[in-house]
C-alpha cells in the first residue's frame, strides 16, 4: 500500500544548521494497517508525514502509494490519495468559511473544480447526517464560521474532512496534542472508530505511549531520523508501556554507545 | 452643492470597481497588491488609445479588461512561480507598467474631449454628464457584483476564497494554490483596468500618472465600507464596498469644500487609512486602560 524506500531528508544542507531529519528510512504498510508512530521531540515524525504528503521534497529515496510513485508529485496532486489532520487545529480548516463550505472543499479533494455551484443541497443533507455522528450539535450549524468553533470541534471536523472522500492513506500528526485531555480522548476515539469502520490505512503520530499501545495494529518508534522499533501483530497486542520504555532505552542506548564508540 | 454630490457619487461608483478589485486581493487573497496602481492606468491607456482610433468604447473597455488580466497574470507568476514576495511582485509589475503604459499611449496623456465614450449614449438622450456616469456606473457595478457573487460561490471561487484563509489546508484538499492566487490577481486587476477605462472616459483624458495612490484610495474605501456598512454575508460585503467608495468620495468632496488644498488630499487619505488599519492596535491599548479605570472606580 505505502512503500517508503530509503528516504533521506536534510534541512539546510551544507550550512551550520544542517539537520538530517530523516536518514535512510524504509518501511511498507499493508492495506488496512493502522500504525501508531512515537518518538522524542525532533526525531523526525512530522518530517516523515510531511514528506509522504509532499510538503517537502525528499533528497533521496522513493515513496510509493498503491504502486504509484509519488516521490516527485507536488503536494496538491498527492492530496487526492491522502487525508490529513494536523497538530494545530487552525491548520486543517478555513476559519472564515462555514462548516459546510469547508466540508464541500474536502468533498472535492482530488477532483477537478469547475464553475459548478460550490455546494449542492444534496451534499448538505449528507453533511448533516455525518455531522450528527460527531454528537457535537454541529449538524444544526452548517453555515457557522469554523473560526468560531472550539479546538476539539475543529479537529473533529478536520477528521471528517480528511475522511469524507475515502483517502488511500490517512496521516494524523499529533492531532489531539493541542486539546484538553478529555477532548483529546474523545477525538482519539472518534478517529479510531472512523479508521475501523472504513478500514483506513493510517499513520498516526502521538506522544502518548499508552495511546500508541492501545490503538492500531502496529507501532513504530523513531529516533534521530530513523525508525528504530517496528512492532506488530501478537507482539504489539501484548506490549506494555514498561516494555516500550525498556526497548526504547535499549535501542537509543545502543545508538548512544555506538556514537561513543565512534568518538573514542 | 447638488452638483458636488452628484460628482462624488458618479466618481464613487467608478472607484467602487477599483475597490472591489482591491478587496479581492487584500481581503480574499490576503495580499496587498500594488499592481493596481499600474493596471488602472493601463486600462485607461488602452481604452483611450483605442477610442481615439475609432474603436467602439465598450469594445475598448473589454480590451482594457484583458490588459488588466495580463497585468495580474504577470504579478501572479512572479509571486508563485518565481517565489518573489507578493508585495515586491506587485511593485515590479507596477513599475514595468509605467513604461508599457507610455508605449500604449505613445505619450504621457491622451485627451478624449468630444470623443464617443461609454457615456455618450446616455448623454445623447439629454442626460447630463454626471447623470450618464452614474447610470453607466450602476450598470457596470451591478453586473460586476452579480458575476462575482456567482463566481465566488462556484467550486473555483470557493477554492480562491479558502486560499487567502488557509493555503496549507487548501493544498491538502488537492487545490493548486498557485493557480488560485494567479486567478484572483487576474480578476482583481482586470476589474481595476475596467475602472481605469471608465474613469478616463469620464474625466475625458488618460494620464500616465493617474494611478498614483489608487491602492490607498481602494483600501480606504474597503475599510470605510466594512466599518460603516457591515460585513454579514458576501453579497452585503460587495454592496458595502460600493457604498464605501461613494462615501470616500463624498468625504473628499466635503473636505475640499471646507477648504483643504487638493494637494493635501493624498496625505489626508494616507493618514485616514493608517488610522483605520491601526484601529485594532488602539483598541487593544484601550481595553486594559478601560479596565483599570473601572477598577479604580
Ligand atoms: N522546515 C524545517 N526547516 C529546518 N529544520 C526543520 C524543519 N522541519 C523540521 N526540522 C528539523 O528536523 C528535525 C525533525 O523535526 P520533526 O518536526 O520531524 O520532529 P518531530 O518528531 O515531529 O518532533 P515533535 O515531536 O517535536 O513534533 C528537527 O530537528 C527539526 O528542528
Ligand atoms: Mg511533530
Amino acid at each position: 500500500m505505502l512503500s517508503i524506500k530509503k528516504i533521506t531528508k536534510v534541512f539546510n544542507p551544507r550550512t551550520i544548521n544542517e539537520k538530517i531529519a530523516l536518514h535512510n528510512v524504509s518501511f511498507t504498510l499493508k492495506e488496512g494497517d493502522f500504525v501508531t508512530l512515537i518518538g522524542g521531540n525532533g526525531s523526525g515524525k512530522s518530517t516523515l508525514l510531511n514528506c509522504v504528503a509532499g510538503v517537502y521534497p525528499v533528497d533521496h529515496g522513493n515513496i510509493l502509494i498503491d504502486d504509484i510513485n509519488v516521490t516527485n508529485l507536488c503536494e496538491h496532486k498527492r492530496a487526492a490519495l491522502l487525508g490529513r489532520v494536523f497538530q494545530d487545529p487552525i491548520m486543517g480548516t478555513a476559519a472564515n468559511m462555514g462548516i459546510e463550505e469547508n466540508l464541500a472543499l474536502a468533498y472535492r479533494r482530488g477532483q477537478k473544480r469547475g464553475l459548478k455551484w460550490g455546494i449542492s443541497n444534496k451534499e448538505r443533507e449528507h453533511y448533516r447526517e455525518i455531522l450528527k455522528t460527531l454528537e457535537l450539535g454541529l449538524e444544526n450549524r452548517l453555515s457557522t464560521k469554523v473560526g468560531l468553533l472550539s479546538g476539539g470541534q475543529r479537529q473533529a471536523l478536520t477528521l471528517l474532512m480528511a475522511t469524507l472522500k475515502r483517502p488511500k492513506l490517512l496521516l494524523l500528526d499529533e492531532h489531539t496534542a493541542a486539546l484538553d485531555p478529555k477532548t483529546a480522548q474523545k477525538v482519539l476515539e472518534l478517529s479510531d472508530r472512523i479508521i475501523q469502520e472504513e478500514n483506513l490505512t493510517t499513520l498516526m503520530v502521538t506522544h502518548n505511549m499508552k495511546d500508541a499501545i492501545k490503538h492500531g495494529n502496529r507501532l513504530m518508534m523513531m529516533y534521530e531520523g530513523k525508525v528504530v522499533l517496528d512492532i506488530k501483530g501478537e507482539e504489539k497486542n501484548k506490549l506494555t508501556v514498561e516494555d516500550l520504555l525498556v526497548r526504547f532505552g535499549h535501542v537509543s542506548g545502543e545508538e548512544f554507545a555506538n556514537d561513543r564508540a565512534l568518538l573514542s | 452643492m447638488v452638483q458636488i454630490f452628484m460628482g462624488a457619487i458618479s466618481l464613487g461608483l467608478l472607484w467602487a470597481i477599483v475597490t472591489i478589485g482591491v478587496y479581492i486581493t487584500y481581503r480574499i487573497l490576503a495580499i496587498a497588491d500594488l499592481t493596481v496602481e499600474g493596471s488602472i492606468v493601463m486600462g485607461a491607456a488602452i481604452a483611450a488609445s483605442a477610442i481615439i482610433r475609432g474603436v467602439n468604447p465598450y469594445i475598448a473597455i473589454a480590451i482594457s479588461f484583458i490588459g488588466g488580466l495580463l497585468a495580474g497574470l504577470v504579478t501572479g507568476l512572479l509571486h508563485t512561480k518565481l517565489k518573489i514576495p507578493s508585495l515586491l511582485s506587485g511593485i515590479l509589475t507596477m513599475i514595468a507598467l509605467y513604461s508599457i503604459n507610455l508605449r500604449i499611449m505613445g505619450k504621457a496623456n491622451i485627451s478624449l474631449l468630444r470623443m464617443n465614450t461609454a457615456y455618450s449614449a446616455f448623454e445623447n438622450l439629454g442626460v447630463n454628464h454626471n447623470g450618464a456616469v452614474i447610470m453607466v456606473g450602476i450598470i457596470f457595478v451591478g453586473c460586476i457584483i452579480g458575476i462575482l457573487y456567482w463566481f465566488f460561490g462556484t467550486e473555483i471561487g470557493c477554492a480562491i476564497r479558502a486560499t487567502g484563509d488557509n493555503p496549507q489546508m487548501v493544498r491538502a484538499q488537492g487545490i493548486n494554490t498557485n493557480t488560485t492566487i494567479i486567478l484572483g490577481l487576474m480578476i482583481s486587476n482586470g476589474l481595476v483596468a475596467v475602472a481605469g477605462a471608465l474613469i478616463a472616459q469620464s474625466q475625458s483624458f488618460a494620464d500616465v500618472q493617474m494611478g498614483i495612490g489608487s491602492i490607498v484610495i481602494g483600501l480606504a474605501s474597503v475599510i470605510i465600507g466594512e466599518v460603516l456598512f457591515g460585513k454579514r454575508n458576501f453579497f452585503s460585503r460587495l454592496v458595502s464596498l460600493v457604498l464605501g467608495a461613494i462615501t470616500y468620495r463624498i468625504i473628499i468632496a466635503l473636505v475640499l469644500k471646507l477648504g483643504m488644498s487638493a494637494n493635501d488630499l493624498k496625505l489626508f487619505t494616507a493618514i485616514t487609512v493608517a488610522i483605520a488599519l491601526a484601529l485594532p492596535v488602539f483598541r487593544s491599548y484601550l481595553k486594559p486602560l478601560k479596565k483599570s479605570i473601572k477598577k479604580a472606580e
